[in-house]
């Protein structure tokens, strides 16, 4: 069987799951799928367990808040691998921020444990079906989802942190 | 330094004499063990510190403790992440009578550069802190420096200083509590 290229990935997969391609588009040679968030979890076994396709490796999972695009405030983007066809994809998920519910990819991807709790610790995206869903990285009593825009980077409590010295309020120096 | 010399001594044909608070605390200042609580860069120039050039040994404190039980001085260098702190409480509340804190760098003091949501903004939120080495990294001889300052602290303090009132007051403001010893529960 001769190597696959992007194209070839994209025909098999529309013809596989035809309507729930809602966009694509390649960047920087990296080909980019927008799915129904719904059916991301099939697409994802299915590539894993095609014969010629044969994406093997999970490279990372991670978030995207956009605030401002109403009804699709949250990306959820996997970015996978192909060790045979040496050939990597990503796949794209958008969420409306009243229901951030993705089908977990852990019975999949046993790597996707750490990766999903760190995209909910960051982004309060809920995987079902997640055995242990909880925060990783930030301290357990926070209270709120860092990356979301709506909060602020700077610690609440700081006190003696000019905002002129880290780069902020700049014309007022 | 601390050398026998230093000692406010009486001296006379065959004997010296001084106060045995004294002579205690100048063997103290000499032999304290530090633990190096160190997470990033500023554990590299303590490193450095402890290294040939800079030689800390030669004030008595040749021994890194890597245990709490057995250390005398807490040396914190580097970010203490807000995750960390909680560590940091735990491992100050486990050294011994008397201990002493020396924050390094920038980080250790006020959270440095990392003016964010996950950095402890400074380890004297959680524990307290008897000298403050500044710098990003600081360099070996501030470091030095910041451990000379602790011996003088050593030297002057009360050898029963966690008996005092002022003492319990303080460690009560960190919300850590300590038996008639003084040691934290």
């Amino acid at each position: 069987m001769e190597k696959q290229n992007n194209q070839e990935y994209l025909t098999a997969i529309q013809a596989a799951f035809g309507e729930d391609i809602l966009a694509h588009e390649e960047t920087f040679g990296m080909l980019n799928i927008e799915m129904t968030p719904a059916r991301i979890h099939d697409a994802i076994a299915w590539l894993q367990q095609h014969q010629d396709l044969s994406v093997n490796y999970l490279t990372n999972i991670a978030g995207v808040h956009y605030p401002e695009s109403v009804g699709r405030e949250f990306a959820v983007v996997y970015q996978l691998h192909s060790w045979k066809n040496n050939l990597r994809l990503r796949i794209k998920g958008y969420l409306p921020k009243e229901n951030l519910n993705i089908a977990t990819i852990t019975d999949l991807f046993a790597g996707a444990n750490w990766m999903e709790r760190e995209t909910y610790d960051f982004f309060g995206i809920q995987f079902d079906g997640h055995p242990d869903l909880r925060r990783i990285l930030n301290m357990d009593d926070m209270d709120y989802f860092p990356m979301r825009k709506e909060y602020v980077l700077e610690d609440a409590t700081r006190e003696d942190k000019d905002d002129r010295f880290f780069g902020r309020n700049n014309n007022e120096l | 330094m601390g050398k026998i010399e230093d000692l406010e001594t009486i001296n006379g044909e065959g004997y010296q004499l001084t106060t045995l608070d004294k002579a205690i605390a100048l063997a103290r200042a000499n032999s304290v063990w530090p633990l190096p609580f160190a997470t990033s860069c500023c554990g590299i120039e303590f490193m450095a510190t402890m290294g040939s050039a800079y030689d800390l040994s030669r004030f008595g404190m040749e021994r890194m403790s890597f245990t709490p039980r057995q250390a005398d001085l807490l040396i914190v260098a580097g970010t203490i992440s807000k995750k960390l702190g909680p560590v940091l409480k735990r491992v100050y509340e486990q050294m011994a009578e008397p201990k002493w804190v020396l924050s390094v760098g920038a980080c250790a003091c006020s959270g440095g550069i990392f003016d964010t949501y996950s950095v402890l903004q400074g380890i004297d939120r959680i524990i307290p802190v008897d000298v403050y080495v500044p710098g990003c990294p600081p360099r070996p001889e501030q470091i030095i420096e910041g451990v000379m300052n602790i011996h003088e602290l050593v030297k002057k303090e009360s050898n029963r200083r966690r008996y005092s009132e002022e003492y319990k007051h303080l460690l009560g403001t960190y919300q850590i509590d300590i038996d008639q010893h003084g040691e934290a529960k």
